[in-house]
């Protein structure tokens, strides 16, 4: 199948790779997928005063599941959770142009967004002791 | 050096400049129908054909009468089965086969099961991909018609125990029928020492034209009889009707003669580059697991998992290099290759495969290429790999609670 540009340029200089400690404070981590589905995402944020400062992610998948992550991550920098909470992955289809069988990889991506803004809203959360840091619930 | 170069060999292979040559008189200037007895060209075309599936023949060791042409090694496959199947009916319904066979038995096997008008035993494998002759034998009954186990897998290259199954079947009474499209001119192919009764393959695979193929079709001891599936101008002896491509079986047999005279320098060439591909990527990279028989295997066959990372971005990251892969992505299916299942390779390095087809004309330089190439896209991949990540922290993937979606 003949990939988009945008998947390819992201596939071949992804943005953002890499691992945050997951420990360290204000950051988020969202793993999904399973290896015995052929795809895996860890997506993180880093968030100080309600806003994503960096993101970096890691994943195991075809092309198109590494360019949805990749994109994220560009797309999350600089973003409240808020905004970030709105990301679909219908945005993540339509900027990378990918095709109905590859629908399931930017899904893929949104799903690691939110688990990584849930993540961080948990610890956020754990850590004053009042539940939730008032940004909006997660999902 | 030309890129890209042509690693995949096992879904076709390039045609041979030398078979052109020889099929080009025959689509302008030769291009009578063979079955016109009353002039010339018909004659001529006839006399093609006629040298053809000697040629042909002498490959397999049949006799040239033994040899139907059809357009291709699935056509064969289903003619076989259910040509079989149907002239035979009343003397049973059992089909015996193997789970790894190639689409063009399995599905036909399963379209006659869903008709109702076959039983059929779908046997394991090993761990290597191989048909062990004694479940063969034991899943014999009084009912079975008919065998049909491939002489190599197209994806793992493993080369089943054939003198020993065609031995079981003739002991049996029961017809041998060989799919034998990856190993026919790679390999020694003896119908007779084998024991097969019917057996299939075609051109394109062994740098002939696509579009034809053949099924031998044994004529005595015992003499096999089928119920065609294509009706028409009773061609081939009545099994096959419509009228035979010329051009392309001419090419068919020129293909079958190169095999037949360069196997025994080409097959060690090809299987030494293989070695040294296996070798130089196996030894370099860690967790990498070859998937198929270590030493009965296609000379040019090479399957290989890398944990950790997934087959289809591999690809993409050799665009360069012609491979395919088991993963589910690369497939219509949404499933891993049904084959690495059957030997009990886990979901994700069946996700993470990769299937190198070496032939006729890959080089020592593409090797080196290939070698490299594999090396540096696996590594930066597995950078880019949570599951590398994970692994390399102590964590047991499998002890891991995935949210599978």
């Amino acid at each position: 199948m003949a990939y988009s540009d945008k998947v390819v340029d992201h596939f071949n200089n992804p943005r953002n790779m890499g691992s945050f400690n997951k420990d360290e404070e204000g950051v988020g981590t969202g793993m999904v997928g399973a290896p015995e589905c052929g795809d895996v995402m860890k997506l993180q944020i880093k968030v100080q005063n309600d806003r994503i400062v960096d993101a970096k992610f890691k994943t195991f998948g075809c092309g198109s599941a590494i360019a949805s992550s990749s994109l994220a991550t560009e797309w999350l920098k600089g973003k409240t959770l808020e905004e970030a909470e709105r990301i679909k992955n219908t945005d993540i289809v339509q900027e990378l142009n990918l095709p109905p069988v590859k629908i399931h990889c930017s899904v893929l991506a949104e799903d690691a967004i939110k688990a990584a803004l849930a993540d961080y809203q948990k610890k956020a959360g754990s850590k004053t002791g009042t539940g939730s840091t008032g940004t909006g619930s997660v999902q | 050096m030309k890129l890209p170069i042509f690693l995949d060999n096992h879904s076709t292979t390039p045609m041979d400049p030398r078979v052109l040559e020889a099929m080009l008189p025959y689509f302008v200037e030769k291009f009578g129908n063979a079955a016109s007895r009353n002039h010339v060209f018909g004659w001529e075309a006839e006399e093609a054909v006629e040298q053809a599936r000697k040629l042909i023949a002498k490959l397999i060791n049949a006799d040239a009468k033994e040899i139907v042409f059809t357009s291709g090694a699935t056509e064969s496959d289903n003619l076989a089965l259910k040509g079989v199947l149907e002239m035979y009916r009343e003397k049973g319904t059992h089909i015996i086969t193997s789970s790894t066979e190639h689409r063009a038995v399995l599905d036909t096997a399963k379209s006659l099961e869903a008709k109702g008008l076959a039983t059929v035993t779908y046997l394991p494998v090993d761990k290597y991909g191989m048909v062990n002759p004694d479940d063969v034998r034991n899943a014999i009954t009084d009912k079975t018609i008919l065998i049909s186990i491939m002489l190599a897998n197209n994806e793992i290259g493993t080369i089943n125990p054939v003198h020993e199954i065609g031995k079981i079947a003739k002991a049996k009474g029961v017809l041998f029928h060989c799919d034998a499209t990856q190993g026919v001119g790679k390999i020694p192919v003896d119908v007779q020492a084998m024991g097969i009764d019917l057996m299939s393959f075609s051109a394109h695979k062994i740098y002939g034209p696509k579009g034809v193929g053949a099924l031998y079709v044994r004529k005595k001891n015992p003499r096999v009889r089928l119920v065609p599936q294509m009706d028409g101008g009773g061609h081939e002896r009545g099994m096959r009707s419509g009228t035979l491509p010329v051009p392309l079986i001419v090419g068919f047999g020129k293909a079958c003669e190169l095999c037949g005279s360069e196997m025994a320098t080409e097959a060690p060439r090809i299987a030494a580059m293989r070695d040294r591909l296996q070798s130089a990527i196996m030894s370099t990279l860690e967790e990498t697991y070859l998937n198929g028989h270590p030493t009965e295997r296609l000379p040019g066959n090479l399957n290989i998992s890398f944990a950790y990372v997934e087959g289809e971005s591999l690809l993409m990251g050799m665009k360069d290099i012609a491979l395919s892969s088991g993963s589910a992505c690369t497939s219509a299916t949404l499933e891993p290759s049904y084959v690495l299942r059957a030997l009990g390779v886990g979901t994700e390095l069946a996700h993470s495969s990769i299937r190198f087809g070496l032939g006729r004309f890959n080089t020592d330089e593409e090797i080196d290429y290939a070698i490299k190439k594999v090396i540096e896209v696996v590594t930066r991949l597995r950078e880019m790999s949570p599951l590398y990540e994970m692994a390399k922290e102590g964590i047991d993937l499998k002890s891991v609670q995935w949210a599978a979606h």
